[in-house]
């Protein structure tokens, strides 16, 4: 469990090295604070989807999931794709309702970020990889969790390197997106460099 | 006419989706390590690119604008389902390679993005041009940083040999680096530096210019 959980984070990190949720990434990793909490939402939704998929999968999609109904034969895994992205659009619109009611200090912190999660490719590519690797509960909670702890350390480390980045000269056709990718390829190299840790 | 090809020709550079919008690159570069699954992967989001325009564009004045983004994704939705039971069904090889990147394409912000802002305002027929520009604007991209991958990564092209290697008694020593995730990252912020410096009116604004400061 503890490997699955590092792995997540650092070797198997969905942005550096899956390329997942490129396009939030980009956009948002202009200034740390905001990096933040699009961060700390991203850990939230991860933790809860994945997990929550990983039900609907087990007893509703696979294939004689519906025997306790009688129906051994009915198998809907063909649904996977739109059952996720329902769960997933579902879970950020509770999430927002329960936080707007009940922590309505940080529903203005995470508040517009919330949204922005359900179109993020590495939510659903998370709850993808839960399918393809099959993840039993434990599992995709630990790699819920991890992954988007991982996501969550990489949008803040490109951040604070592009906050800094400011103060540079950067050559003209290079600057913007040009050195954002040449920014995260470095980061990504620096990460590779996980997977030849032996993890306890 | 000229309007058309103006809609078809743009996105390939000017307006190039990938590198100038920066929409849709979630899954470009995960499939880049080969031309194949790259080429594959276009395909695939050639196809569901074309029919969602065209779908969303021919019922866009019957979708209430309330609903309107449940619909369009349940519309991309199905379409790439279907697209990822045919390569299953005819590319059994290809579509294990491709992992659960093409099931992505539904998250593709390119695909979501040409149904919101062109197929909900014009005709099915320029919508599928519009659709076709964008993915082969998008197809390109994918090639280039496929071509500089498998090439210097592996010697080949589409699985030939084109540059024999050391192993095989040429003299061509492989870069595995470039079959590394961090090497997509490089070559595409390389690419799009050559695209800027061939077209500047594409070079972003200094937000923070440095002022030269007076001495002493």
């Amino acid at each position: 469990m503890s490997e699955l959980f590092l792995r997540a984070i650092f070797a198997d990190n969905l942005v550096l090295s899956y390329f997942l949720g490129l396009c939030t990434y980009l956009a948002i990793s202009k200034r740390l604070d905001t990096a933040l909490g699009l961060a700390a939402a991203m850990i939230v939704v991860q933790t809860l989807t994945v997990p929550i998929n990983y039900l609907i999968q087990r007893y509703l999609l696979l294939e004689g999931a519906w025997a306790w109904a009688g129906l051994p034969d009915v198998d809907l895994t063909f649904l996977k794709l739109i059952a996720f992205i329902g769960v997933i659009a579902a879970a950020v619109q509770i999430l927002e309702m329960t936080l707007d009611r009940y922590v309505p200090a940080l529903y203005r912190a995470l508040g517009i970020y919330l949204p922005l999660i359900t179109v993020n490719c590495a939510i659903l590519g998370g709850s993808l990889f839960m399918a393809e690797r099959q993840y039993d509960f434990g599992e995709s909670v630990v790699f819920g969790l991890g992954s988007g702890i991982g996501w969550a350390l990489a949008i803040a480390l490109l951040a604070a390197i592009r906050e800094r980045l400011r103060y540079a000269d950067v050559p003209e056709g290079l600057r913007g997106l040009g050195i954002t990718f040449v920014v995260t390829g470095l980061i990504s190299m620096g990460f590779t460099a996980f997977s030849s840790v032996a993890l306890p | 006419m000229a309007g058309s090809r103006h809609r078809f020709f743009t996105p390939l550079i000017d307006e190039n989706p990938v590198t100038l919008q920066i929409l849709g690159i979630c899954s470009a570069l995960a499939v880049t390590t080969s031309m194949t699954t790259a080429l594959t992967m276009s395909a695939a989001l050639t196809a569901v690119l074309m029919a969602a325009s065209g779908l969303i564009s021919a019922l866009r004045n019957h979708m209430p604008k309330s609903i309107r983004l449940i619909l369009q994704i349940t519309i991309i939705a199905s379409l790439v389902i279907i697209t990822d039971l045919v390569l299953q069904a005819y590319a059994f090889d290809i579509s294990k390679r491709l992992s659960i990147f093409v099931s992505l394409v539904v998250t593709n912000c390119l695909v979501l993005g040409r149904a919101e802002t062109f197929a909900m305002h014009n005709p099915p027929g320029p919508s599928i041009l519009d659709g076709l520009g964008n993915a082969l604007g998008y197809s390109l991209i994918l090639m280039i940083v496929g071509f500089v991958r498998e090439l210097l990564g592996r010697g080949t092209l589409f699985g030939f040999t084109v540059l024999p290697s050391v192993e095989d008694g040429g003299w061509f020593q492989p870069l595995g680096v470039m079959l590394l995730a961090p090497s997509a990252f490089v070559i595409l912020g390389l690419l799009i530096w050559a695209i800027r410096a061939w077209r500047p009116a594409q070079v972003e604004a200094n937000e923070y210019p440095l002022t030269a400061r007076a001495e002493g």
